[in-house]
């Protein structure tokens, strides 16, 4: 079955049309679809939560592969094979009950699991245990001439690690073994921080980070002077059996997530603008504890708070919205209390951003992750960001830093290749596995990956 | 592609020598390195605005292009596309003739229609066809305030810039769901080339004007856009002039 279909990333922007298909994620059947992709090539898409244009390919064909299938928890080794459709989130509800839970979660529940291993995602506890690629045993990925590879990292290192954060680019991954974490509860125990400006912020991340396993800051990037950069910095840990109320006890790994709430088809364009972000932001500083211990707070509380309104993107109105990820290395704080500054100044109106800081990068080509200072940021989308934005990637580059590809819509080719030194690595394993240019995107044609 | 914030990688000017077309580019210049087709009929003034372009950081291609032939307007697309996917094409060619000659003499209307309508429509044809199978890309037509009501003083101009307006706002709602975007844009009257020595009149505006003007309707998604956009409010009113005291208006 296929259709006609203009798709765009999370943030509605640069819309191009595809020709979609639905598939099972049977790595013959992908095959066939392999087999037949037309000039402009092909690409698999997850659920549509990169940012940008990662999961476009304009003029070509887009496939979806089935969410409903295959997925099986081995409880002794503490693995899952699971086929690349399934979402996070319909793991965590079939792993929790049976006392599991995934190894890496970003800020949402509604990515696949092969969406998961091509952006390489990461979530709040990357500083102890890493990105999702590192948890991937093995994975099933059907290359340009239709064979379905199974890769691991000991045995085939050089396509794995291309995969892994390959935005799709090398084939089509059908399935994966991943390790899962074992935990008593459906709930993490919470100590949450105020600090007034960025340099109590990062000094208190910087001593306290390491005794937690989940660690992320809300920062508020519309204040400026003396409270520039203020935020409030959650850590968590599992919470055990023993540490729940006695009634929650009988059910410790109830999984209640659902959507509260959902933005209307239409909101005004400007709804999201300087004074309604800045008074939001202030409301939630201010509804924030100066300092708080031990708070018990469910999993989708504490991960996924934004996936409690569904379509949120939509916020933004027609314009739509452009998120800014960047990593700087751990002694970059001057480009990061820079970039904070920057941003401050310009006064777009941002959003509530997120400060997190990485632990060491995996082998992954075109991984983001590398050890530092992680800030990620929404604006609505605007012509005028352009000077900001470009300033950011300047700043970010000669810092030793680097953007996401997950959440880009506007970088430059010439900037994203001194980002990434390993971009030509990456090429030359394309142009051996792909050398007829089956798999594209909108992001590889604008960044020439 | 053209990117989240609306600047694009490359750029087609077919009537790439003028002043528009010139500063469309330069204004996307400012922002980084651009692909550049230039189309235009081999002169002197297009070398120049070639290696003008190529200084200030494009790449720039050279195109035959005449207007006239529209035979010829296929190989055209094809040629600016060999290099890679068109994000953007401006259709800036167009001729203004002397208004008084233009309804007397046949060779003078003739050309003014089959350059400034029959040549729009061909390229508009041939863009839309090539942007289709690309999925992606934005065509922006330049017409006119001339087009929205035709005055006696250049009915000829203007009818041909009618009819090129009518038929880019059908083929932007035509493209929609193809992920083609069209932008008409109706400047006033522009200090330009083409009306060097004419006496200038209320709201002119300059290129790079209009190359302002076209780059924040692209970024911002619109289909239509005045220059300056006061002329919007203008022509709503001049629009339902009744004929009679139209036709004595000093326009």
């Amino acid at each position: 079955m296929s259709e006609h279909a203009l798709l765009t990333g999370w943030g509605r922007t640069a819309p191009s049309s595809a020709t979609v298909s639905h598939l099972s994620a049977d790595p013959v059947v992908v095959a066939q679809a392999v087999r037949r992709a037309g000039k402009r090539g092909l690409l698999t898409r997850g659920l549509g939560r990169s940012y940008g244009d990662a999961a476009q390919n304009a003029g070509g064909d887009v496939l979806l592969l089935d969410a409903t299938q295959h997925l099986q928890l081995d409880p002794r080794e503490q693995v899952v094979h699971v086929d690349a459709g399934v979402s996070l989130d319909r793991l965590i509800r079939e792993l929790l009950p049976q006392g599991f839970f995934v190894p890496v979660t970003p800020g949402t529940r509604f990515v696949t699991i092969g969406g998961a291993i091509a952006a390489d995602i990461h979530g709040k506890n990357h500083h102890v245990e890493g990105s999702f690629g590192q948890h991937v045993e093995q994975m099933t990925l059907v290359t340009a001439d239709g064979q379905a590879r199974v890769l691991t990292p000991e045995g085939s290192p050089g396509l794995f690690w291309a995969t892994v954060g390959g935005m799709g680019l090398t084939g089509v991954i059908t399935s994966a073994r991943l390790r899962v974490k074992p935990v008593e509860t459906s709930y993490i125990r919470v100590d949450t921080d105020r600090t007034s400006n960025l340099g109590e912020l990062v000094d208190l991340m910087r001593r306290t980070d390491a005794d937690y396993t989940y660690s992320v800051a809300w920062i508020d990037l519309l204040s400026k002077g003396s409270s520039l950069g203020r935020a409030v910095l959650t850590r968590g840990e599992h919470a055990t059996l023993s540490e729940l109320p006695e009634r929650t006890r009988n059910h410790p790994t109830a999984f209640g997530a659902s959507q509260r709430l959902r933005a209307p088809a239409w909101v005004p364009d400007h709804l999201m603008n300087h004074w309604t972000v800045k008074a939001f932001n202030e409301l939630w500083f201010r509804k924030a504890p100066r300092s708080r211990r031990g708070e018990l707070t469910d999993i989708a509380s504490f991960f996924h708070p934004l996936d409690g309104v569904g379509d949120w993107n939509r916020l933004y109105g027609r314009r739509g919205l452009v998120q800014y990820q960047f990593v700087v290395p751990p002694s970059a704080e001057d480009a990061l209390t820079e970039a904070v500054r920057m941003i401050a100044d310009a006064g777009h109106a941002s959003f509530l951003a997120v400060l997190k800081r990485f632990g060491p990068g995996n082998p992954g080509l075109l991984s983001f992750p590398q050890e530092g200072w992680t800030l990620a940021l929404d604006l609505p989308a605007d012509p005028r960001l352009a000077p900001l934005l470009d300033g950011l990637d300047s700043l970010v580059l000669d810092a030793g830093g680097r953007i996401y590809l997950a959440k880009d819509a506007r970088a430059r080719p010439e900037v994203l290749r001194r980002m990434y030194p390993r971009l030509e690595e990456f090429r030359e394993i394309r142009r051996q596995v792909d050398p007829g240019r089956v798999f594209n995107s909108d992001l590889a044609r604008r960044l020439g990956l | 592609m053209l990117d989240a914030l609306g600047t694009p990688q490359s750029l087609l000017l077919l009537g790439g020598t003028s002043d528009i077309a010139q500063a469309l580019a330069e204004r996307y210049l400012q922002r980084g390195p651009l692909r550049v087709v230039l189309a235009a009929r081999p002169s002197a003034a297009r070398d120049e605005a070639a290696s003008r372009l190529g200084r200030q950081g494009a790449s720039v291609e050279i195109v035959d292009f005449d207007a006239r032939d529209t035979a010829s307007h296929r190989g055209v697309v094809d040629k600016a596309a060999a290099g890679g996917d068109i994000d953007v094409a401006l259709v800036a060619f167009g001729v203004l003739g002397d208004e008084e000659r233009a309804w007397q003499d046949h060779d003078a209307a003739v050309e003014l229609a089959e350059v400034n309508y029959v040549g729009a429509v061909s390229v508009g044809v041939l863009l839309a066809e090539r942007m289709r199978q690309q999925g992606h890309g934005a065509i922006v037509a330049l017409s006119s305030v001339a087009g929205e009501r035709v005055r006696r003083s250049n009915f000829v101009y203007g009818s041909t810039k009618a009819g090129l307006d009518g038929f880019y706002l059908g083929l932007g709602e035509a493209l929609g769901p193809h992920g083609v975007r069209v932008l008409v844009v109706r400047p006033g009257f522009v200090r330009s080339k083409m009306t060097a020595g004419r006496d200038p009149v209320p709201m002119a505006v300059t290129p790079h004007e209009v190359a302002d003007a076209i780059v924040e309707g692209l970024a911002k998604g619109r289909y239509l856009v005045w220059v300056p956009a006061a002329l919007r409010v203008v022509m709503s009113g001049i629009r339902h002039v009744p004929r009679t005291v139209f036709r004595r208006l000093p326009i």
